[in-house]
This record gives structure tokens, C-alpha cells and sequence, in this order.
């Protein structure tokens, strides 16, 4: 449910303007002003676009279109995020036209949107939606009669939060485990099958279209400097107005809460299980790259909530999406779910729960994907603000 | 309860699943979705033909499919029932649905009904937090979900048009 609709991707949008202004470029005009307008990437990495479509250009002497891929990421597995939910049932056609651009400015003609497995129900409307656009003429060869072919397949996801990662996403569209890859070599110039591939959010691409239509210089006026524009949050939790709230890049927690009639917050969980968890006292802080990131994911807790069940559900998560291939992640997770059981159990001493803060540390810098090296950020951050809550053992029930 | 495969039917539905998506290794997940839609499981004779198509070993096959969630290399029923366990359905009254389900089905999460029918099992956030407790029904999401509804919702399912 759309809840707030912001000055962009809920704005009145005149479907294929923007396309048109980009074709109306050469590709490396519609790459600087992707640019210009500082694009970043609203999966909740913010990579800049322009920087990772210009990666995808230097590589090793392959100009073949039919070898570049546009992949978007719909992998949307970041418990507490479902924005891209209301984008691929609601705005499915701002993303193929984003996809066009995008392929547009990369000379590539292969699109995959990786959708996951928990939208399968959306599948069919997508097909009908790509449908539509070819009927047009706006997808398949020859676009607009410009000589530019761009098609979009569709590739089902099955249930792997990993699978976000873009490394691994490609992994289970070529048919593997979901299990990520070193880096380097970027997705960028080795990617699907081994060809240049860039990976998208699903919001990134639906932004292209506006950007186009309206100019980069507009797009930049919105938001902070560093983090152009707006983003979509996905509210949920102990709120009286749940759903989906487009706001600028800046707009604070304490903003938002209000926004959401939220009373008696304890904690809020920016970014998902894998963000930032903040107290009351930070609650003045900024949705933006340089403050809060989140992709998303804005979940409420309040004063009724045992901090100990939410922890625990969180590692629980963790332990079981983990994809195994590296020690830290499969087994640190473990070891910090074993942690916050001993706590419920009444049983995690003050040195134990330090070693446990110790280990935080090396899956950070020990894990070798994202999802290693952050789930710790849960353990740590809630740690930090609720040490006593989660230490309290019951005196009764101890003996 | 006897979860006997129809061999014959197996081979012709994946010879003609590998025509429709191709025999490349990138099309294994969608395969693995097709042989889920008609049987509820991949079994490993399933694993065995794909292996042949595609080229690869079947303990690869089998590699990929025990990996994701939605996969299941054992028997499941007809209609598999999974609950969102994430922090927001929770809060929301998961676990009042997950009791009532247990009490309506009769069996515990992780099993299924002796007639085949349902399995129950849990999942990880569908994406459904602003509308929770979430869960799904062979892939399809029900919102909103209380202990109160769970006997509509059931009847719908085997009204539907679904297997």
C-alpha cells in the first residue's frame, strides 16, 4: 500500500517520455547524466549507477551487445522491505522503460529481471506487461526503429535471501547454488556466463525514466548532496500507518515516525535485519547514505517488545540463510545464536557475551559476502543499546 | 499415504519442459520450478532425467535443488502451507495462526497431513509486512491472516482452480 506519495515514483509520469529523451542521446550522454544526476543504488549498497554502467565498458575488448546483460535485482529478501513489491505490481512499466535505458546506454540487448520466489503470483501480470511493451514495438529488435534491440526474460528466484547478492544472484540464474563469488572480477566485466553484467535494484531502474523526463539538475535538487533524490521506505512493525512512504534523501527517523504514528518506540530497525538499530536518542538522524542507509526496510518496535525475542529471531534468520561457503558466516552465525539462547536461558556471562562481541568483529572482516559481514551489525547494535535487558537474568527463575 | 511417481509421465513432462526452456544449465531453476508446480517435490529419478538433459550429474542437480527453501527433495502434500516467521509477522500474531493451523491440520510444523493433503512449514519474509501475519499456500500469498480465517482461506484453496 502506497501511503506517501514524494515529488518522484509516485509523481504523474507520461510512460515512455523518458525513454524517448534518452534515445534522443548517444549512450554515453545518457551515462553522464545518470551522472550528473549522482545516482545511487537504492538496493542499500548506493553504489553509483554511472561509476558501475562505466565499469561495464572497460572490459576486454567484447563490444557484442548480445554479450552485455541488464540484470535487475527483484530479489527483494531484506526482511521488513517490500517496496519493490508495490514497484513490480503498480509501476512494472517504469522499470522496463528503466531497463531500456539502461541497456540503451550500455549497447546491451540482453535484460533478466531475477524476481523472487515469493513473487511468483506476480509473475503472470509481468509477462503481460512485457507483452504490452512488445506489441508496441518497445521491446525486441529494432526498438523505435533505431536499430537498438533490447529483450527481457524473466528468471525465478526460490527462496535464498543470499541470492540479493549480486554474485550470487548470478550464480542461480546460470543454474548453481546461490553461493557468492570472490571478487574481484566484478559482475561488471565478468558476470552471467562469464560476459559484462550490471546488476540493478528494481527502484534504481523505475528512478532512470524521471531522470530522463525531468532532467537530471531536478532530480539532483532533491535530497542531500551526497544522496540525490528520494527513497522508498517500506514501513511496518508497531506503527498505526504501515506501507510504503516515498521521501526525500535527509528526512530523519524522528520525521518518519511521525509520519507513521508510531508512540512508544523502543528501537527501530533501519535497513532490515542486516542494518542499523536505533534508539530513541538517535532517532534525529538522517535517512541518507552518509547518515542511515537502508534499502528500504523501516520496521518499528515498542516498548512492549523483549529485545531478547527480537534478537533471536533475527540470528535464527541468519543461521539459516546463510549459504555455508565460508566459516565465519556458517559457523559465527551459529555461535551467536547459540549466545542470545544462553541469554534466554539466563546463562551468558559478561565474558562470554564479549568473546561473542569479539567474533562480531572477525565475521566482518572475515565473511566473504555481505550477508556474513553484516549480520553481526544485529548482535553488536543491540548489544550496544540493550546490554542490561538482554543480560537481566530472572532471580527466581535462575535458581 | 503412498507418494508413487508416474515415471512415464515424469519423462515425457521433463523432455518437454527441457524443449520449452532449453538444456543449458541456466535453465535448471526454472525446470526445478516446473517439476514443483506439477508434483509438489522433485524426486530423484526427477533429478536423474534433468541430469541427463542438461548434461550435468544428478548430485548436482540435487545440489541445486536442496539449496533453496522452495525446493523439496522429499515428499511434500498437495498444497504446501508456509508461515513468515520474520520479526514484523510476528509481532503481528504469528504464532496464534501457527497454532490454530496446527490445531486445524492436525499435525505439527515440519510435517504433513496423512492424507497427503498439506504440508506445514515455515518461511522467511514473503514481503508481506505491512499486511502480516503473511503466509502462503503453494506459492500464494494471503495477507491479514488470523486464526479466525483460516478455515475460508483453506476452502478456498481446494474451491480454487489449483491442483
Amino acid at each position: 500500500m502506497i501511503k506517501r506519495q514524494g515529488p518522484i515514483l509516485f509523481s504523474p509520469f507520461k510512460s515512455g517520455s523518458g525513454l524517448a529523451r534518452a534515445f534522443a542521446m548517444k549512450p554515453e550522454e545518457v551515462i553522464h547524466t545518470v551522472d550528473e544526476a549522482k545516482l545511487r543504488g537504492r538496493g542499500g549498497a548506493g553504489f553509483p549507477a554511472a561509476t558501475k554502467w562505466r565499469f561495464a565498458l572497460t572490459e576486454y575488448g567484447n563490444p557484442d551487445p548480445a554479450n552485455r546483460y541488464v540484470v535487475c535485482n527483484a530479489d527483494e529478501g531484506e526482511p521488513g522491505t517490500f517496496k519493490d513489491r508495490v514497484l513490480l505490481t503498480e509501476y512494472a512499466d517504469l522499470l522496463i522503460e528503466g531497463m531500456l535505458i539502461a541497456g540503451y546506454a550500455l549497447s546491451a540487448s540482453n535484460g533478466i529481471i531475477y524476481l523472487r520466489g515469493e513473487y511468483l503470483y506476480m509473475l503472470d501480470d509481468l509477462h503481460n506487461k512485457k507483452m504490452e511493451w512488445r506489441k508496441a514495438g518497445k521491446l525486441g529488435q529494432n526498438i523505435d526503429g533505431k536499430g537498438f534491440n533490447f529483450d527481457i526474460k524473466i528468471r525465478m528466484g526460490a527462496g535464498a535471501y543470499v541470492c540479493g547478492e549480486e554474485t550470487a544472484l548470478i550464480e542461480s540464474l546460470e543454474g548453481h547454488r546461490g553461493e557468492p563469488r570472490n571478487r574481484p572480477p566484478f559482475p561488471v566485466n565478468v558476470g552471467f556466463k562469464g560476459k559484462p553484467t550490471i546488476v540493478n535494484n528494481v527502484e534504481t531502474l523505475c528512478l532512470l525514466p524521471h531522470i530522463f523526463a525531468n532532467g537530471a539538475g531536478w532530480f539532483r535538487a532533491i535530497g542531500t548532496e551526497q544522496s540525490t533524490g528520494t527513497k522508498l521506505i517500506s514501513v511496518a512493525g508497531d506503527v498505526g500507518k504501515p506501507g510504503v512512504y516515498e521521501v526525500p534523501f535527509g528526512t530523519t527517523i524522528a520525521d518518519i515516525l511521525e509520519m507513521v504514528d508510531a508512540v512508544d518506540v523502543k528501537v527501530v530497525q533501519v535497513g532490515g535485519a542486516s542494518g542499523s538499530y536505533l534508539a530513541p536518542e538517535e532517532f534525529n538522524r538522517r535517512i541518507c547514505y552518509e547518515d542511515v542507509a537502508t534499502g528500504g526496510a523501516f520496521a518499528v518496535f515498542n516498548k512492549k517488545r523483549r529485545i531478547l525475542r527480537i534478537l533471536e529471531n533475527i540470528m535464527e534468520f541468519f543461521v539459516e540463510e546463510s549459504c555455508g561457503q565460508c566459516t565465519p558466516c556458517r559457523y559465527g552465525n551459529e555461535c551467536l545464536l547459540e549466545g542470545v539462547r544462553k541469554m534466554i536461558r539466563g546463562e551468558c556471562t559478561e565474558a562470554y557475551l564479549d568473546e561473542l562481541l569479539e567474533l562480531c568483529e572477525t565475521m566482518s572482516l572475515a565473511s566473504k559476502c555481505g550477508l556474513g559481514q553484516s549480520s553481526p551489525n544485529a548482535f553488536r547494535q543491540l548489544v550496544k543499546h540493550f546490554r542490561d535487558e538482554l543480560m537481566w537474568v530472572d532471580p527466581i527463575a535462575a535458581r | 499415504m503412498k507418494f508413487k511417481i508416474d515415471e512415464k509421465k515424469l519423462e515425457t513432462d521433463i523432455a518437454r519442459w527441457v524443449k520449452k526452456h532449453g538444456s543449458e544449465r541456466s535453465a535448471l531453476i526454472t525446470i526445478l520450478h516446473e517439476v514443483h508446480n506439477e508434483y509438489s517435490w522433485v524426486p530423484e529419478l526427477a533429478m536423474q532425467l534433468i541430469a541427463e538433459h542438461l548434461g550435468m550429474h544428478p548430485v548436482e542437480v540435487y545440489g541445486v535443488a536442496s539449496f533453496y527453501l522452495f525446493f523439496h527433495v522429499e515428499p511434500k502434500g498437495h498444497k504446501v502451507i508456509r508461515v513468515c516467521q520474520s520479526i514484523c509477522c510476528d509481532i503481528q500474531g504469528k504464532r496464534a495462526v501457527g497454532e490454530a493451523l496446527k490445531e486445524r491440520l492436525g499435525i505439527d510444523f515440519g510435517q504433513t497431513t496423512y492424507d497427503g493433503e498439506y504440508t506445514l512449514l515455515y518461511t522467511n519474509c514473503m514481503g508481506q509486512c505491512d499486511q502480516g501475519p503473511a503466509i502462503m499456500i503453494n506459492m500464494k500469498p494471503y495477507t491479514c491472516v488470523t486464526p479466525e480465517k483460516i478455515d475460508a482461506i483453506l476452502e478456498e484453496e481446494n474451491s480454487g482452480a489449483h491442483k
